[in-house]
């Protein structure tokens, strides 16, 4: 008994108070920052290994941006990645940044389904789908329960049987292999049901997007809800994203 | 010559790696090349050739610290007597050269495919419709589990024959994660693309996969990297040890119903993997591993916060695990679950972590530390093969680890950690890389051609080995004790399926 009081002493106070304002450790590489500097754009482009890169204007797709940080390493006067983790959006044209544009990344209020605020407000049931993940993305999610960032709190958890859950979020390119697993596991969640894609190979196949492995044609199928960009997704990022999505950001 | 003997890292002409008939090729893999329990096979790979396949068949000697390659050519479909017949740990090399190239073993005992790959031989053998291992009874039943499973983990089915809540037999079906990584390598042409895809292979061994396709790749172009940045791989490579190591022991809590121990190992690896935050702006490293370069540099300021770190977590990390093993309800779980005794483990073939749990003494930084580490291992070995000593693994070998960064920081030098020149790979080349990530042997090959073009790249994760362990250490438990098992064991599906 004492022993184990003396290990919960020692934990000391680990939860994040309010995870819309905390503050990311270390260099993390958050949204990106493009000035309008003029530099050799061929090169920039060249040098993005998942094509994330365009020009006229230069802009950055983070649905397939890896993160890497290499176009801000060669180029700092042009790019640099700020520390802001909110990357999430509904809509996938939120997750371009264009140069010369300082703007945060936000959802599209309009475009979220009335059902989604009206009935998933205060209760969030979701059902993780590895679909071919690469299983850091998988341990950022089980990171988004523990003590530290504590998605319970907001009645937000993830559930063992898609019949529980109220939505999928999908980590990995899909593989053909995982297709149609994916499809029965998404016609079992009960209607109304959201979609969730979670890092970059879930939302533009990342750097896995010219295999010949893959079957993606599920999400042309069916309605996304919300992008969550990372390579993998940080659990701020995804914490922020859904409670953005369900209505609780203050 | 039946082989060439060469070095770990170490690259040569494609053309030297003799080309025996395959009648000479087995037993002189057989009875030259595996001549005690020192000698394992490290790859077995099939490269295409002209219309034919050349097998190369790489066997490692940890005594004298050599690799021995040998190979043979045959044609495709081929019907051939198989090496598993006489050592069973080629029965997952053979059963991928079947996959691959159609090759038909006359006595292998399981030809089942082992990713169900996009470029498989036979297309019609399809994931959906294999068939499973049975037994007719009706005291039997079957239990079905995945491809989804009911936790955040990646996919794979798991097929168990039981005797009321005793399992009898499980079959183990993967290849759900099939990416074709293997061809991406040879079709992406840039470093970058490379070495992103490296750090993809399995998102829980960043730095063990990067670092050795890094040095493949630096081996393959014949490009000198710093003793500095090589000691700060090292560095990184025995940081994600620490941190894998304690997630494994808060999952593993988590299976026992163990909250305390589930909450506390899950609290102390955040500052380790947020270490990894500080240092690369990931927290599992992605973007640290470069040939050639690395775009963080290990700096004295690093060096100060990770003593800060590690100070705070050592005594929580330790008073943890005196608790979780002095704790009479769970040492009831642990112990004497999941058995795999060290007779088995070296018949298998395993590696790594769990091989050393079952008393094999195997382990790269200690048998073939060619160019890689300036400390000399002594690796942690227990004897009993069950959930507790992979356990009892996990947690000395995370301290472990954390001895070795002491001495590494120590030993890095201030000097320039410059980027080298990049170069071109050399034409007619192999090289193969053996790195001990935190599960386990790494192994990637890399063969150019005659004008310098990546030609083949073949990556082993240690998983390759292990699942087929995992199958058999839950044999005779419970059906209720296969989640502490699988836990012990943290395969990676991903990095066997590619």
């Amino acid at each position: 008994m004492f022993n184990n009081l003396k290990i919960l002493h020692h934990q000391g106070k680990q939860f994040i108070p309010d995870v819309t304002k905390a503050e990311a450790a270390g260099i993390f590489r958050g949204r990106p920052v493009i000035s309008k500097a003029s530099v050799n754009t061929e090169t920039l482009t060249e040098l993005c290994p998942t094509s994330a890169i365009t020009t006229n204007p230069v802009s950055i797709d983070l649905g397939r941006c890896t993160f890497c940080g290499e176009c801000a390493i060669q180029f700092p006067e042009k790019i640099r990645f700020t520390k802001d983790y909110k990357l999430s959006s509904n809509t996938r044209n939120q997750l371009i940044i264009e140069e010369g544009i300082e703007q945060p990344i936000t959802l599209d209020a309009d475009k979220i389904r009335k059902e989604i605020r009206r009935l998933f407000h205060h209760s969030l049931k979701l059902r993780q789908i590895s679909a071919g993940g690469d299983n850091s993305c998988e341990w950022e999610l089980n990171a988004v329960g523990n003590v530290n960032f504590d998605i319970g709190r907001f009645g937000i958890e993830f559930v063992a049987s898609p019949r529980h859950a109220d939505g999928i979020v999908i980590t990995g390119p899909i593989t053909q292999s995982m297709a149609k697993p994916l499809e029965l596991c998404y016609k079992a969640v009960p209607d109304p049901k959201i979609i969730i894609l979670a890092g970059v190979d879930a939302i533009s196949g990342g750097i896995f997007e010219e295999s010949h492995a893959l079957d993606r044609s599920f999400l042309v199928q069916y309605p996304i809800d919300l992008y969550v960009p990372g390579n993998p997704v940080h659990p701020l990022t995804f914490i922020n994203g859904i409670i953005q999505l369900i209505g609780l950001e203050s | 010559m039946h082989a060439i003997v060469i070095k770990n890292y170490q690259r040569i002409p494609f053309s030297a790696i003799p080309a025996l008939p395959y009648e000479l090729f087995v037993p002189v893999i057989l009875e030259e090349l595996m001549i005690d329990d020192s000698c394992h096979c490290v790859n077995y790979v099939g490269f295409p050739h002209n219309d034919k396949v050349q097998l190369i068949c790489c066997i490692a000697n940890d005594k004298q610290h050599t690799i021995y390659v040998t190979s043979t050519i045959v044609t495709l479909n081929a019907t051939l007597p198989s090496l598993t017949a006489h050592k069973l740990a080629f029965h997952i090399f053979e059963r991928e050269l079947n996959e691959q190239f159609g090759i038909q073993y006359t006595d292998h005992p399981w030809l089942k495919p082992v990713r169900y790959s996009f470029n498989r031989s036979d297309l019609n053998k399809t994931i959906a419709n294999y068939p499973f291992y049975s037994i007719e009874s009706e005291e039997l039943h079957e239990v079905g589990v995945g491809p989804i499973h009911a936790g955040i983990i990646e996919p794979g089915h798991f097929r168990f024959i039981c005797n009321g809540e005793q399992i009898l037999h499980l079959e183990i079906q993967l290849g759900y994660q099939h990416r074709g990584i293997e061809s991406l390598f040879v079709e992406k042409k840039k470093i970058l693309q490379r070495a992103t895809l490296a750090e993809n292979i399995a998102g829980d061994t960043v730095i063990g996969h990067a670092s050795t396709f890094a040095r493949v790749w630096e081996s393959l172009c014949e490009t000198a990297v710093s003793p500095a940045l090589q000691l700060e791989r090292t560095l990184a490579l025995e940081h994600e040890r620490i941190a894998i190591h304690t997630g494994d022991l808060s999952a593993m809590c988590t299976d026992l119903a163990y909250q305390l121990g589930s909450s506390v190992f899950g609290r102390l690896r955040t500052p380790i993997i947020n270490y990894f935050q500080e240092w690369t702006g990931n927290r599992f490293a992605k973007g640290l591993i470069r040939p050639n370069k690395t775009n963080f540099t290990f700096t004295k300021e690093l060096a100060t916060r990770w003593h800060e770190v590690i100070s705070k977590f050592e005594p929580d990390f330790i008073e943890m695990y005196d608790m979780l093993s002095d704790l009479p309800s769970a040492l009831a779980r642990m112990e004497k679950t999941g058995i795999v005794n060290k007779e088995t483990a070296q018949t298998i073939g395993m590696v790594g972590m769990a091989a050393r749990a079952s008393g094999l003494t195997r382990d790269i930084r200690m048998s073939h530390p060619e160019g890689w580490t300036t400390i000399s291992h002594q690796p942690v070995i227990k004897r009993h093969g069950d959930v507790f000593s992979r356990v009892q693994i996990r947690k000395e070998e995370a301290l472990q680890s954390i001895q070795y960064i002491r001495q590494i920081i120590e030993l890095l030098p201030d000097a320039d950690k410059g980027i080298t020149e990049e170069k071109d790979a050399l034409p007619d080349s192999f090289v193969i890389g053996l790195t001990e990530g935190w599960r386990g042997e790494i192994c990637h090959c890399a063969i150019t051609d005659k004008t310098g073009n990546l030609q083949c790249y073949k990556i082993k994760d240690p998983s390759l080995h292990n699942w087929l362990a995992l199958g058999l250490a839950v044999r005779n438990n419970e059906i209720s004790d296969f989640p502490i098992c699988n836990k012990s064991f943290d395969l990676s599906y991903c990095g066997n399926d590619l």
